[in-house]
């Protein structure tokens, strides 16, 4: 039996669960609203927009979650700063310690890209010189943008980053986040931009995006499932049936063929398959966090 | 700078007696389980069950027995935090409430953990756990207080057969070494030491004489440190965030014009 079987789950739970798949959310939906502005064209402004707008509260969210999460919420700060001296608290070995302040740095330029949002999407105004084509704005959603694959990547790596069953089996966690992150964020703007009709030229780019993203998702996890060579068969139970049919059927083959069968991204076929992808991503992280959990 | 101390545990003398879990709980001020109304665990005289945040002493009963019953042993082990040389859990604890003391131990320190449980998944021997009164991460200190003041930690002073040995790490590798060539003289071949040298993260400050495989024991047989997988999974979470980037460039890149 390999060395992890012998040590003992940390309780992340349902919190966590929610907290992996909402940074995903936070980290892809401010990549996405960066790449729309920054190589998108001017009639997909309102869909960047609408990224910035689920970004910043979703990292809210985040946040509560991880300090309700803590045995000791009223010290979060010590995540920060070191509670005798005052002085900043950071290990670049450790992926939580460099992950709160990648959180921190997130939120950061997300308040500013959502601040941007606010109002009418008037060029002229102050603050829209927060977001792309001004040199600032550039400046802020180019570094908003890496920040947040960090935020939808390094769970991946934290995870890794134990001694746990699973999590420290593969290096490929963070990978498959990053991943997962990039077609539940996809999925979420399709279908909230599909409303918009005027929308319809970055709503198809966005669908195509989203093709080429879940084939990807669906290498990673092949590759993920090699890459625990015959430790794989931990999952011979209820979370590997999960796996299968519920995020990689259900969450990847179903929208990619409803996508493939859809006329255009505000189809009622496409709405479905980007439901089912949310669903799908929100059930990869239950199996990952309580798989292993429940060892 | 004081020497490296630590515990030798002789597994073969243990007789499962429990007065080192005692006396830890008594120093330690450790709660009861579940206020005191503790169950059985049903399958064995060991109702402790496990190391844990209330738990830093644990007797594991290892109950060998053929089907019939005719052929039998039990091994008894003293179960302690591992005081590693190189530890996972103090690499991976965000808050550096986890330190490393003046006597080569490793202690939480509990006025700094927040409770994050990070040092709970990246212990390889499954030692640490929350202490549900303090709300925060918790193990063996190896009496710390006891220490700095000259005192042996109170598990070992009160192990009826010194089972638990305390002292410096160059003193107990000597007795280990001593008493595996004993064992081994008196027709004993299994006995070995599990964790004394280096190569096991870097030697345990406590280190066990066992008479079976480690797995036997509930010990891993080849612990690691957490950071093995920091690098190559940073690199593959970059690899894909430059695939995405690069899908997502060539997505609004390669449009027609009824796209527009």
């Amino acid at each position: 039996m390999p060395s992890t079987f012998f040590t003992e789950p940390p309780h992340w739970r349902w919190l966590i669960v929610f907290y992996f798949f909402l940074g995903g959310i936070a980290g892809g939906c401010y990549f996405l609203a960066a790449l729309i502005d920054l190589f998108g064209r001017a009639s997909d402004r309102p869909l960047a927009r609408l990224g910035y707008r689920i970004a910043f509260p979703a990292v809210v969210v985040c946040g509560i979650l991880l300090i309700v999460d803590l045995g000791r919420p009223e010290r979060f700060w010590h995540m920060l700063l070191q509670s005798e001296t005052w002085r900043p608290m950071f290990k670049s070995y450790s992926p939580m310690s460099f992950g709160a302040w990648g959180l921190l740095v997130f939120s950061f330029f997300a308040f500013l890209s959502f601040v941007a949002t606010l109002g009418p999407d008037d060029r002229g105004r102050a603050r829209a010189r927060l977001r792309p084509p001004s040199l600032l704005g550039t400046i802020v959603a180019i570094l908003g943008g890496l920040s947040g694959f960090f935020l939808a990547s390094y769970t991946g790596v934290l995870l890794a980053v134990t001694n746990r069953p699973i999590w420290a089996d593969t290096t490929l966690l963070g990978l498959v986040f990053v991943v997962s992150s990039a077609s539940t964020s996809i999925a979420l703007l399709l279908l909230l931009g599909s409303r918009r009709v005027f929308l319809i030229g970055g709503l198809r780019a966005l669908q195509r995006f989203d093709i080429a993203v879940l084939v990807l998702e669906l290498l990673s996890l092949i590759a993920l499932v090699a890459s625990l060579g015959s430790l794989a068969r931990v999952w011979l139970n209820e979370w590997g049936a999960l796996l299968a049919v519920g995020v990689v059927g259900l969450g990847i083959i179903v929208p990619l063929l409803l996508h493939l069968r859809a006329r255009a991204p505000t189809a009622v076929v496409a709405k479905v398959a980007a439901v089912l992808v949310l669903v799908g991503g929100f059930l990869l992280r239950v199996v990952i966090v309580l798989s292993s959990e429940s060892i | 700078m004081p020497e490296p101390m630590g515990f030798y545990t002789d597994t073969t003398v243990c007789i499962g007696c429990k007065a080192c879990e005692v006396a830890c709980k008594e120093w330690n001020q450790l709660p009861a389980t579940n206020g005191g109304r503790n169950t059985m665990s049903g399958d064995s005289y060991d109702n402790t069950r496990r190391l844990d945040g209330i738990h830093w002493r644990h007797v594991k009963f290892i109950e060998q027995f053929s089907a019939d019953r005719s052929e039998g042993r039990w091994l008894m082990m003293s179960d302690v935090c591992k005081h590693c040389v190189r530890a996972g859990c103090l690499e991976v604890c965000p808050t550096g409430a986890i330190v490393r003391t003046e006597f080569d131990t490793v202690v939480i320190q509990s006025d700094v953990c927040n409770g994050c449980r990070d040092c709970i998944a990246g212990c390889p021997f499954g030692v640490i756990d929350i202490n549900p009164v303090s709300g925060t991460a918790q193990k063996c200190t190896l009496c710390y207080d006891r220490m700095r003041a000259g005192l042996e930690p109170a598990c070992s002073k009160a192990c009826p057969t010194d089972s638990i040995n305390f002292g410096t790490i160059r003193d107990l590798k000597q007795m280990a070494e001593r008493r595996v060539g004993q064992l081994q003289a008196a027709g004993e071949r299994r006995a070995y030491l599990y964790g004394a040298d280096e190569k096991m993260l870097g030697g345990l400050n406590s280190f066990y004489l066992l008479v079976d495989k480690p797995e036997a024991y509930g010990l891993p047989p080849d612990p690691k440190m957490p950071s093995r997988n920091l690098n190559p999974s940073s690199l593959w979470s970059a690899i894909g965030a430059l695939l995405v980037g690069v899908l997502g460039i060539i997505s609004f890149r390669t449009r027609g014009r009824d796209d527009a």
